[in-house]
């Protein structure tokens, strides 16, 4: 996502008067807090040098634990893993000795440096390219020093002492913990250009020994979240959201709410209703005493239905933009001998995560602000909260929390939770923390979504079977529009809208990605892999019926078209080997493969189903190959491709988001429909393609390809591609 | 006032009989490895033991367990819960984690009464846990490689 701000430069200043990247360019405007702050470290940091790891990366406790500070936000993809990874490859720690936890308020240490530095924030899968280089040369730089101060101690040349397992030793007999030598070697030079481990010196990146080191506390309810925050005086706030997007608040009745035992207050904050209470249960039945008048003049009132029809109207005219045009499609459509076209309909989808969205926030008797919660994107909610708080950022402490999921979610440019925390703590007074807790209800509610859209397609092949044009015409909302990320919207084109399709890596000499961006106040989000989402879907599935229309076979028909992207075709070669591709299947069972880059890197995926009949199949087998560059946490790239899957296939089953008359119709689980463990295929299995190049992400890449390879097992199976998603509603229609 | 025993132990709450079992596990007593995920008994991350069978905390009302032997994540123990807990840990099941509670509290229900299952058993016994972080490939795998290690 936010990788487009490295392309752009930076954003510029919105009326918060905040700017991604302040601190850097203003010089520490945003203090650092979270462990001894050295103003001098963190300016040379921005300025490019190396910082003291210990004064920003590496903290050893006095018990000898070392606490490693991470710049990215963990939502269950395992960023804290692959960071701590990287510093103890360098360090040669004890993993018994590992934590880690969140950093923030100072981009000079931890802007993302895949988006240039200009930022801190986790998306894009970009947390291993950014950290690749920081964490390893802090870890190597804290090595660096702990010998120097073991060495000067003990008066012995530097090059005599070794490291292993968190203990710094001598052939004198001569021994030090890590916690024995951290104060020393906090105050020895920072090391200008420490030399990393060789390659072939590894023993913790690409091990497949390894484990997470944050497993255990996930198996026996330990591991704390931020709906587990326990504080003296805490109070629960449950939200009451306007029922349609824009509509805001007339008048609120509060008195029933009030008068029960255990209701303490009920607050107007800028997004909506607060029902505080003495804990959940009471904040509930207090929200359900409330009656609130909303205004909804200003409100969308249009259900899904009506938007998607009118997209695709709008989908047949003429573009307001467009992304990529190359030679000229229109008049080689009109020289084709077989067109393959037709509209693709995408609904909005929710994030869903388990962990209902919450913040807690404290406003101190000084007026600093405390605020926990899942921190995506920090330096924006330390500007939000510093605003709606009425203060200035150096004075917010933010308590960056493991959450339950995100998937995009908890990087949201309004900082809608943090607004709703601290705007309520405001409310209730100096020293009352509060934590805003969002119902299922809320959560499934309260906006979001990945946008709607019509994809108009149309693409041509010569009387050879050669693919000579395709026109794609995206109609939907703008993810960055009236964001601080606007300024990556060029000429018209939000490059989070066209992303998978503007970058198509097929051979295709006549090809134009348009773009229509629509107004509409249904709010909108990343989801995970954002563009790739609904363009894999399009262009992959077009890409296959072309081939069926070519009688060529959909494997071979894209490698001929994928001659300057060897990586591309390196996983699809690799996925289709891995699957058997070309071998006969028992009756009724059908494949289906799809190949998609996201993020720079690069995923094939081969499915086998069972078709029945109607909408009656099973995904009994998935395939997949993945190119991330040098893998990291081998386990860890299975995991995320496995869940991507899964993730990916729940969607593109069986997940819609509906609105009727601006109302969302869905409430829970029960009718808002996430993959559960009987639809999960019974084999998945990924295979890692070899790679020296440097790591990049696989939180996201996982989930563009599963969509269109079922897509296409289905054409296979029924003839026919299918358009309009979810596909088990569509084969039921 | 309800009595029961939780986690070995006798237990009071002094607090309305309507309550969710769920917000009286967390917020009365704090136990908050039983997590709130749906509030509509859909999604299993508050799942807990009442009288050794697997309940969804969030669905069963605190004056309805007067007298129950109840279990939640931190009191979970045994061969089965701990061979579970320990496998769950060695294959990194977990991603974020949230789910993994309720995840393993079902299995443990499952295992208990059906000591060697079929994919179909853990399909039927684990489809109301969702795990949106989708990590179903591993649980199924962990619950088999728990069956055979409390078998051997």
């Amino acid at each position: 996502m936010l990788q487009y701000l490295l392309k752009q430069g930076p954003v510029q200043p919105t009326r918060r008067q905040f700017l991604l990247g302040t601190a850097a360019a203003a010089g520490l405007a945003v203090g650092y807090r979270l462990i001894a702050a050295n103003p001098a470290s963190a300016q040379s940091a921005a300025e490019g040098t190396q910082a003291n790891p210990f004064q920003a990366y590496v903290e050893i406790t006095p018990e000898n634990g070392i606490v490693i500070h991470s710049s990215q936000f963990e939502m269950g993809q395992g960023s804290y893993f692959g960071i701590a990874t990287l510093v103890m490859e360098e360090l040669d720690g004890d993993w018994e000795q590992v934590d880690v936890i969140g950093a923030s308020g100072n981009t000079g240490l931890y802007g993302n440096l895949a988006w240039g530095g200009i930022a801190q924030g986790t998306g894009g899968s970009t947390s291993m390219a950014s950290s690749w280089e920081r964490y390893r040369k802090a870890g190597a730089a804290a090595r660096a020093m702990l010998v120097a101060a073991a060495a000067k101690n003990w008066n012995v040349p530097a090059e005599e002492i070794t490291v292993a397992a968190g203990v710094v030793s001598h052939g004198s007999g001569k021994q030090a913990t890590f916690g024995e030598l951290a104060a020393d070697a906090a105050e020895m030079p920072v090391p200008e250009d420490v030399p990393l481990k060789p390659r072939d010196e590894w023993t913790q990146i690409g091990s497949e020994d390894l484990k997470r080191y944050d497993s255990v506390g996930k198996t026996n309810g330990t591991q704390d979240y931020t709906i587990d925050l326990k504080m003296d005086g805490l109070v629960t706030a449950v939200m009451i959201h306007p029922p349609k997007f824009g509509a805001t608040v007339r008048s609120i009745d509060a008195s029933s709410a009030k008068a029960l035992d255990g209701v303490i207050d009920v607050v107007e904050t800028p997004r909506g209703v607060a029902v505080v209470g003495t804990n959940m249960w009471t904040a509930m039945k207090g929200r359900d005493a409330v009656t609130v008048e909303w205004d909804e003049s200003d409100a969308e009132q249009r259900g899904s239905a009506e938007i998607l029809a009118e997209y695709n109207k709008i989908s047949d005219g003429t573009a307001a933009a467009t992304a990529r045009n190359d030679g000229d499609a229109e008049a080689a459509l009109a020289d084709a001998d077989k067109i393959v076209e037709g509209h693709y309909e995408f609904p909005y989808l929710a994030h869903a995560s388990l962990e209902p969205l919450n913040a807690v926030a404290l406003i101190g008797e000084d007026g600093e602000i405390d605020v926990w919660g899942g921190h995506q994107m920090p330096d924006l909610y330390q500007a939000v909260a510093a605003d709606v708080g009425g203060t200035t950022p150096d004075k917010v402490r933010l308590h960056v929390m493991k959450t339950g999921g995100s998937f995009g979610r908890r990087a949201v440019s309004d900082a809608d939770l943090i607004v709703e925390a601290v705007a309520t703590a405001k409310a209730l007074g100096p020293g009352k923390p509060v934590k805003v807790q969002w119902t299922r209800e809320n959560d499934m509610r309260g906006g979001r979504y990945r946008p709607a859209y019509v994809h108009a397609v149309k693409a041509g092949l010569d009387k050879d079977g050669k693919v000579i044009a395709l026109h794609d015409h995206i109609v939907g909302q703008s993810i960055m529009a009236g964001t601080p990320f606007a300024a990556a919207i060029q000429d018209g084109v939000d490059p989070t809208s066209v992303e998978g399709a503007s970058n198509l890596p097929y051979a295709i000499p006549n090809l134009k990605i348009d773009l229509t961006t629509t107004d509409v106040k249904i709010p909108i989000l990343w989801w995970r892999s954002v563009g790739s989402t609904h363009t894999a879907y399009v262009i992959e599935t077009l890409i296959d019926e072309l081939a069926a229309a070519a009688n060529r076979d959909p494997v071979e028909f894209r490698l001929s078209m994928l001659g300057d992207h060897p990586r591309h075709a390196a996983v699809l070669k690799l996925a289709a080997e891995k699957a058997d591709w070309g071998t006969p299947l028992a009756e009724g069972r059908f494949r289906g493969v799809a190949l998609h880059e996201s993020f720079s890197t690069y995923v094939a995926e081969v499915v086998e189903i069972t078709y029945n009949g109607g909408s009656d199949f099973t995904v009994d087998r998935v395939v997949c190959a993945v190119d991330c560059g040098t893998a990291i946490n081998p386990d860890q790239i299975r995991a995320q491709m496995e869940g991507g899957i899964g993730f990916g296939l729940g969607a593109i089953l069986q997940e819609e988001l509906t609105l009727t008359g601006g109302v969302v119709d869905q409430e829970n689980y029960d009718t808002y429909t996430p993959l559960r463990i009987d639809q999960m295929p019974p084999s998945i299995e990924v295979h890692i393609v070899p790679s020296e190049e440097p790591p990049t992400g696989v939180g996201e890449p996982g989930v563009p390809p599963i969509g269109p390879a079922v897509g296409n097992a289905l054409r296979a199976a029924t003839g026919r591609t299918i358009r309009d998603l979810p596909l088990i509603k569509a084969l039921s229609a | 006032m309800v009595a029961f025993t939780l986690n070995g132990e006798a237990q009071t709450v002094d607090a309305d009989p309507e309550m969710p079992l769920l917000w009286a596990i967390r917020d009365t007593i704090g136990l908050t490895g039983t997590k709130f995920g749906c509030g509509l008994a859909q999604c299993g991350a508050c799942t807990v033991h009442v009288d050794g069978i697997a309940m969804r905390s969030c669905q069963t009302m605190l004056g309805d367990v007067e007298g129950a032997t109840i279990t939640t994540i931190e009191g979970l123990s045994g061969e089965v819960g701990e061979t579970l807990q320990a496998v769950w840990a060695e294959l990194d099941v977990p991603q974020c984690g949230y789910c993994q509670s309720g995840q393993i509290m079902s299995a443990a229900a499952l295992l208990t009464e059906t000591p060697k299952p079929t994919d179909e058993d853990i399909d039927a016994a684990m489809s109301g846990n969702l795990c949106r972080c989708a990590t179903y490939h591993r649980i199924r795998a962990a619950i088999h490689e728990a069956a055979d290690r409390l078998e051997a």
